[in-house]
């Protein structure tokens, strides 16, 4: 799968990924495809609930050695 | 979602709260306004945002000095920071006018670009009744 925007929030803590997740969503058009990365357990978790919130569209979370991605269609 | 939260307190840890639920709900797409009122007015006087005391375990200064450093270790985003983003996000702080009186507070010591109104409780109250939920810091 391939990304348009990649957001990066490793070692960032909560809630800062979720509002980096909003300010990339806010910029991107319509059809794009954002990805979010972090190592934040709990944003991992609170990130699907606002993409639900928000309306979107949560295409797949993956995970390797304690960094999530979690992608996102605008 | 439409979310009205009164900032009543100055505390540093509390006016962070305000603001990480605040972020948290515009992220989520919701709508924020913050109210600040008597202590908390304080955090809006230019330059003072993290200029304040912790609720609890302050111990003149040690203890929000400690706490101060333990949040850079963590990472945790400092006041400035969420209050950049809150208003990047599109929230809205409204600071009441009638408590700057009682506190001395003008106009010109403010930091005028995050506040979007100036009121009293007439303004909090109209801004309540078109809101799902109102929280009182």
């Amino acid at each position: 799968m391939v990304a348009d925007i990649i957001v990066d929030v490793t070692g960032e803590t909560c809630p800062v990924p979720l509002v980096e997740m909003r300010k990339a969503v806010m910029k991107a058009d319509k059809g794009k495809v954002i990805v979010i990365r972090g190592t934040h357990g709990a944003s991992r978790e609170e990130i699907p609930m606002a993409v639900d919130s928000l309306g979107l569209k949560l295409l797949k979370t993956e995970e390797t050695d304690g960094v999530w991605q979690i992608f996102i269609e605008r | 979602m439409k979310m009205t939260i009164v900032v009543h307190s100055g505390d540093l840890d509390k006016v962070m709260s305000a603001l990480i639920i605040g972020n948290g709900a515009l992220s989520m797409g919701g709508s924020v306004t913050l109210y600040f009122t008597f202590w908390g007015l304080q955090r809006l006087v230019r330059g003072r945002l993290s200029k304040a005391p912790l609720s609890r375990m302050h111990f003149l200064g040690l203890g929000t000095f400690l706490m101060k450093r333990r949040m850079k270790r963590n990472r945790v985003a400092s006041p400035e920071r969420l209050m950049e983003d809150f208003k990047a996000l599109g929230g809205k702080i409204i600071a009441c006018e009638m408590t700057m009186e009682l506190m001395g507070l003008s106009r010109e010591q403010m930091e005028t670009k995050w506040i979007d109104e100036y009121g009293a409780v007439g303004l909090y109250v109209r801004e309540t009744e078109k809101a799902d939920k109102t929280v009182f810091i």
